[in-house]
């Protein structure tokens, strides 16, 4: 009886923890999804790095259009710093034609992005990091062999407009990890496309 | 002659235009809460608060929903308020949308600022995904929901939260 209630409040631990994502402090999953270019990515293909910026982003949202630029600021600035960046699209094509692959590598190609740009096509990475929203960042740092979230939410304080940010909520997190200090500010909330789900 | 007579025209079109669209409200946080939670007691509306944007396809799905419920409860102390996000620089495609649609509901399109400082204020499991909606009544949250709705679904929602 013990072992039944010991199983049925892990089995709800679990289910609660699934439905609601990573949060600071969890260890985030490794993973192997195409990129635009073919090849296959993983978060241990970054063997020096220090950590790694994963931003959950598309073609066709608004919002992500809106930080595409300041996307690939952060990857200039980060790649060759310990943090580099990658960024994966979850979005159910069939629902946006715009977030198809062909479309992926022709904004890739427009806009010079210097970040891997990957396709969760079975929808799997972004369900288990709890991205709901695209961009959605999670900020992962290298604890030995795992990778532990240090923060999710926006990239800044200002999706409008770059210059009017205030709080850069990337670059901070990256720079108090660097300082050895822990994370301040280690969740936002922003306005956000939803991610598209397939239909079951 | 002919010349007034076009002028009159184009006034009278003018004005029908005018009446036509209800116009787009600019609203802060502070300000839709206040007008969704004041009236504690004596008020017995029910506040139907949706967050759409014009460049978000579910939401702009659901609009007619929400539309639906504006009409057919309207002598039952129902009040529908559709809150747009889209960017404030985006004013004018807002106003042409709500014209275009022939938006009936009180249409507000929202000074966002930081959404980070307000969204918990509307509800903590709410991330800023949108569509999301939430109901007040007598000063009190009693729904939240972020994400879509089917319209029977949504009208049998309302029809629990007005007994």
């Amino acid at each position: 009886m013990k072992k039944l209630v010991v199983l049925m409040i892990a089995a709800f631990i679990g289910v609660s923890a699934f439905a609601q994502g990573y949060k600071p402090g969890d260890k985030a999953m490794d993973f192997k999804l195409k990129n635009i270019d073919g090849s296959m990515v993983s978060l241990t293909d970054y063997k020096d790095a220090k950590g790694i910026i994963v931003v959950f982003t598309c073609n066709h949202c608004p919002f992500s259009v809106k930080y595409e630029d300041r996307i690939n600021g952060l990857a200039k600035k980060y790649n060759n710093a310990g943090f580099p960046l990658v960024a994966v699209n979850p979005n159910d094509t069939v629902q946006y034609a715009d977030d198809a692959y062909s479309k992926m590598q022709v904004r890739a190609k427009d806009k010079g992005f210097v970040f891997p740009y990957l396709v969760d096509d079975t929808q799997a990475v972004a369900k288990a990091y709890g991205a709901t929203k695209t961009p959605h960042v999670f900020l992962l740092q290298k604890e030995g062999k795992e990778f532990v979230v240090k923060y999710v939410g926006a990239i800044d304080d200002n999706t409008d407009d770059a210059s009017a940010a205030k709080v850069k909520y990337v670059e901070q997190a990256i720079d108090e990890l660097n300082a050895g200090k822990p994370v301040s500010v280690s969740t936002t909330k922003a306005i956000g496309c939803g991610i598209k789900w397939k239909k079951a | 002659m002919k010349k007034a007579v076009l002028l009159i025209a184009i006034f009278i079109s003018t004005i029908a235009s005018a009446q036509m669209a209800k116009g787009v409200t600019q609203i802060a946080v502070p300000g839709l809460l206040q007008k969704i939670t004041t009236d504690k007691k004596f008020d017995e509306t029910l506040y139907v608060v949706n967050f759409w944007a014009t460049w978000c396809m579910p939401c702009v799905k659901e609009l007619p929903y929400f539309e639906a419920v504006n009409k057919k409860y309207a002598d039952k102390n129902v009040k529908v308020m559709l809150v747009s996000l889209d960017f404030l620089s985006d004013s004018v495609r807002v106003k042409k949308f709500a014209e275009a649609k022939k938006l009936e509901s009180e249409v507000y399109q929202l000074n966002a600022g930081n959404p980070n400082d307000w969204i918990d204020k509307f509800d903590t499991s709410w991330d800023g995904a949108i569509p999301a909606t939430i109901m007040y009544k007598g000063g009190q949250k009693v729904f939240f929901r972020q994400g879509d709705f089917e319209a029977i679904e949504l009208d049998s929602i309302i029809q629990t939260k007005i007994k």
